[in-house]
């Protein structure tokens, strides 16, 4: 599917894979041998990646993998205990999270996380703050440059909000909106902050269907509007192999495969860690697959009664 | 956002109205004694809990040593006018000026504080600030200042060792604090001070460091991942409201002849914080017509004489319970909702 | 040899904040509430013993007893009344409401004991032991030897019974254990009788050892005590008892060393220096919220 885009993966060093079209740019985000011990388990532990500089990427793997850790890692919420991040070519290490979002990387989390009683725009226009260029002593006594910025501000937010068609919503009280819109207003708060890379932690999360197929289009149309790379967590398998270019399987802290979607559909280990051990047979797994795939773009909500089921077919 | 802004316009005029009948009463002397000698800490009060609600309703961390600052204020700033007695012979002036002075160091004091204040959280970061009320209180206790034409000369624990030049005079004098203070404080600074609070706090919270300052309070972690600087944002904040506390101070100390060191203990900090949970975190009207509300209310039960305190602690023990009781919580949501649309005015 | 006789005094001091810090301590794990009134149950405990003892003429075991007793129904009562409609309510909420309370019974004990200092009888009389050089009166041992006591019980209490099992669930998680069939509101109120049974025995401690009582006695101890359990780590049990007795330790010693009137400022330098290097206190766990 990664070749609708007329890119192909190609092979970059330190094994990886990255679309062709960005094979001459810097990789928006390399991470080599990237690993975290919690109290002496490997909660991530060697993990090599590179995302290209307009790459749509997926991070996918079982419950538990250590998925939502590795946004940790890149973001410096939890400081990597070997390893390197390269954004952009910068090494991020011992930079604080604010520091890191300055440099380049704006996240959305898995449970959201917006300032609920400010208004959706206000909660946008926080994510510019470091782009707006008035002092403290501008603001109490209200200098031109405050309302210069201000109003700018104001604009971009409604600008930003316009992707989601969302102008609307704009002085609503953010934890009065519904379940879908704040996950969107999340992501439309990361965009404010400038990114280079975008990483979506369950972006269709308790989303229907229909939203879902929104929410798809409108990663393609970021990716196309600010080119930049975007890097999703997500269960729905549909949403992923539609929109990713490459992936990533995670499973117990370690990479188990990479490749593009119809790759990693094939490969034996991947269908080992989603599904167990006994299905040898070629055939028959792909069909698994596949079946997982329809069933889990369903919805992610019974995600873990499933996933329990699939666990309990190992023996 | 338009809420916000309606409640503003309701502080401001409010506290106009206030003034104005104030001065209309006090010319036309349909006031009493007592009432007009609480006019001055009333104000003092009204921006204390103000720049309280700055730092434990917009900023979201719980203070107990904010009559610290307010000492911090009150000490300072009174030093500074007694030494500008010839200096400056304008008491609006010196007043004034005193202000400053006690703004400036209490801001310090907010700074130095909200050092260790800023790496801890909730209930920590709290006793920490209750430690710091206490460790002011315990040094103005057991400092002895003294002026004289070749400076300050300054001693703990004892006057021992401070001896003055002809025309000195001892500022601080350890648990006695400082007398004869001349009471310079004024309405009419007090409304100017409160005005002047109003216009810094509304300022501050629709800018974009009052924005991010909320932004910390709703969600610290969301907050950093968009680059917002904590520390940076949460020191702004603790040093605004500690420098607004210490020109309260500098007001409060100057309306009195005497003030020592225990009149800025741990009570008058709760003191504070009661005005600033009754009135609504974060509802800076709602902080002024507390603060005004709970200074008069001791005075207007004293014809409880004994009973009066006892009162005051149920009445407060009841209006905590009425208000946020769950089974009460749901009888006035029904109010509300019969009344319709007037959910705004409930509110405030 | 001085140095040895003010750590056993400050020991003793200690001993009576880890008894009060106990109280906070219990309560904060369980309910995840300041108990501001925790200072002034102490002081209604010394006033039961004090009357008992002098207007009724009962032998002081007697005393502490009733003490007690009052103090836990006390305890139960103000929980039952005050806290309990506010489970639900804001942190804030119920932290002003608990300084209601404490105003509650400082205005209370004025009206009905007035404020003049009454001179709290000694428990056990006067008596000393000379080692050596050393004096240590006998109202310091008890007090060490009671701190240690009700330190092992509680251990205990809280490793072994049910009850304290269920104190245990409650505070790791209110839901998972009213699921499990635990009554949290019993349990809860069940720390309460607790922490203000022991604050009755840390009045008639505290006032033995400085006999003056006043409606405001149990303030200034409850601040200090509430530090303790901060400087421990608040919520863990260890952490009061050595938060306690390390305060008790350092504020003798500060006024032995340094100055008496400066102790307090010295002992809540010391508190945010340890803050600062050990953010939840010494004991406690410093828990990161999960992103």
């Amino acid at each position: 599917m990664y070749k609708k885009d007329g890119s192909n993966l190609v092979p970059v060093p330190s094994n990886a894979v990255i679309p062709e079209r960005d094979i001459n740019d810097m990789p928006a985000l390399e991470c080599k041998n990237l690993g975290i011990t919690f109290g002496g388990l490997h909660a991530v532990e060697n993990f090599n990646l590179t995302i290209g500089r307009t790459e749509i990427a997926g991070l996918i793997g079982p419950n538990g993998a250590g998925k939502t850790t590795v946004f940790n890692l890149l973001t410096n919420v939890y400081q990597p205990t070997t390893g390197t991040i390269l954004l952009n070519g910068m090494d991020t290490h011992g930079m604080s999270t604010a520091q890191v979002s300055k440099a380049g990387i704006g996240r959305t989390f898995q449970n959201i996380r917006l300032f609920n009683n400010l208004t959706v725009e206000e909660n946008i226009m926080v994510a510019m703050d470091n782009s707006m260029k008035y002092g403290l002593f501008d603001g109490l006594i209200r200098l031109p440059s405050f309302f210069r910025e201000e109003k700018k501000a104001h604009q971009r937010a409604l600008d930003l909000l316009h992707i989601f068609d969302m102008e609307n919503v704009a002085s609503h009280r953010a934890g009065s909106l519904p379940y879908g819109a704040q996950r969107r207003v999340e992501i439309v708060r990361a965009l404010a902050t400038d990114p280079k890379v975008l990483l979506l932690d369950e972006p269709a999360a308790g989303m229907n269907p229909s939203e879902t197929a929104d929410l798809m289009a409108n990663i393609r149309k970021i990716r196309d509007t600010f080119q930049i790379a975007v890097v999703l967590i997500e269960h729905d398998m549909n949403l992923v192999m539609n929109v990713c270019e490459g992936l990533c399987v995670l499973n117990f802290g370690r990479i188990i495969a990479k490749g593009s979607p119809a790759e990693i559909q094939k490969n034996p280990t991947v269908i080992e860690a989603y599904l167990g051990k006994s299905h040898t047979n070629e055939g028959e797994s792909q069909a698994a697959v596949d079946a997982a795939a329809e069933e889990k773009s369903e919805g992610s909500a019974p995600e873990n009664t499933k996933e329990t089921r699939k666990g309990g077919k190992k023996k | 956002m338009k809420r916000k802004n309606t409640n503003k316009y309701v502080s401001f005029a409010l506290v106009i109205a206030a003034y104005a009948i104030m001065m209309v009463l006090i010319s036309t002397g349909k006031i009493t004694r007592s009432m007009q000698g609480m006019l001055v800490p009333i104000s003092a009060y009204i921006v204390m809990a103000i720049s309280l609600n700055l730092t434990v309703g917009i900023l979201g961390e719980l203070s107990l040593g904010h009559a610290g600052f307010m000492s911090m204020g009150a000490f300072t700033g009174t030093c500074a006018a007694l030494m500008m007695l010839e200096s400056v012979p304008n008491t609006g002036l010196r007043l004034g000026i005193s202000m400053v002075i006690g703004a400036i160091f209490g801001g310090i004091a907010g700074f130095l504080i909200g050092i260790p204040v800023l790496r801890l959280k909730g209930d920590y970061l709290a006793i920490v600030t209750l430690a710091f009320g206490e460790i002011i209180k315990s040094i103005f206790n057991n400092l002895y200042l003294g002026f004289d034409k070749y400076g300050l000369h300054f001693q703990l624990l004892s006057e021992k060792g401070i001896k003055l030049e002809e025309g000195g005079r001892m500022l601080i004098q350890g648990a006695m604090g400082i007398s004869k203070i001349k009471k310079i404080s004024t309405f009419t600074a007090g409304f100017i001070l409160i005005i002047l609070t109003l216009f810094i706090v509304y300022h501050l919270v629709e800018s974009r460091y009052g924005r991010a300052i909320m932004a910390i309070r709703d969600n610290r972690i969301a907050a950093e991942s968009v680059g917002v600087d904590v520390t940076k944002y949460k020191m702004t904040a603790f040093v605004i409201s500690a420098a607004m506390a210490g020109a309260a101070g500098a007001l409060f100390a100057q309306n009195y002849s005497t003030i020592t060191a225990n009149k800025f203990d741990f009570n008058t900090s709760i003191l504070i914080l009661v005005l600033v949970v009754l009135g609504g975190l974060g509802n800076i009207t709602g902080s002024i017509i507390s603060a005004t509300l709970l200074t008069i209310l001791p005075e207007a039960l004293r014809s409880f004489a004994t009973y009066r305190m006892l009162v005051y602690a149920i009445v407060l023990i009841v209006v905590m319970l009425a208000t946020n009781a769950s089974s009460t919580k749901i009888m006035i949501d029904r109010l509300k909702a019969r009344l319709g649309g007037n959910k705004e005015e409930e509110e405030r | 040899m001085r140095f040895l006789s003010f750590l056993i005094s400050g020991l003793s001091l200690g001993s009576i904040y880890a008894i009060i810090a106990l109280g906070y301590t219990m309560v904060y794990g369980i309910a995840k509430m300041l108990n501001f009134a925790h200072g002034d149950v102490i002081m209604v405990g010394s006033y039961i013993c004090f009357f008992a003892m002098m207007r009724y003429n009962l032998p002081p075991v007697v005393g502490v007893l009733l003490a007690m007793v009052v103090c836990t129904v006390l305890g139960m009562v103000i929980e039952r009344t005050a806290y309990k409609p506010l489970r639900q309510a804001p942190s804030l909420a119920v932290l002003i409401t608990a300084i209601g309370v404490s105003y509650f019974l400082q205005n209370a004990a004025l009206l009905l004991w007035s404020s003049s200092p009454k001179v709290f009888p000694s428990i056990i009389g006067n008596g000393k032991i000379q080692l050596g050089e050393l004096t240590i009166s006998h109202v310091t041992l008890l007090t060490v030897a009671i701190c240690l006591v009700i330190m092992f019980a509680l251990t205990w209490f809280t490793g072994n019974t049910k009850m304290g099992k269920a104190m245990r669930a409650c505070s790791e998680d209110k839901g998972a254990a009213q699921l499990m069939g635990i009554d949290v509101n019993g349990t809860i109120s069940m720390t309460f009788a607790i922490g203000s049974g022991l604050a009755a025995i840390a009045g008639v401690l505290l006032c033995s050892a400085y006999p003056t009582l006043v409606p405001t006695t149990g303030s200034m101890p409850g601040i200090k005590a509430f530090t303790a359990a901060v400087f421990g780590g608040i919520g863990s049990i260890p952490g009061a008892f050595l938060g306690g007795l390390l305060l008790g330790v350092i504020e003798t010693f500060a006024k032995a060393y340094i100055s008496t009137q400066l102790s307090d400022a010295v002992v809540f330098s010391v508190l945010i220096i340890v803050l600062l290097v050990r953010p939840a206190g010494l004991l406690g766990k410093v828990i990161n919220e999960k992103v």
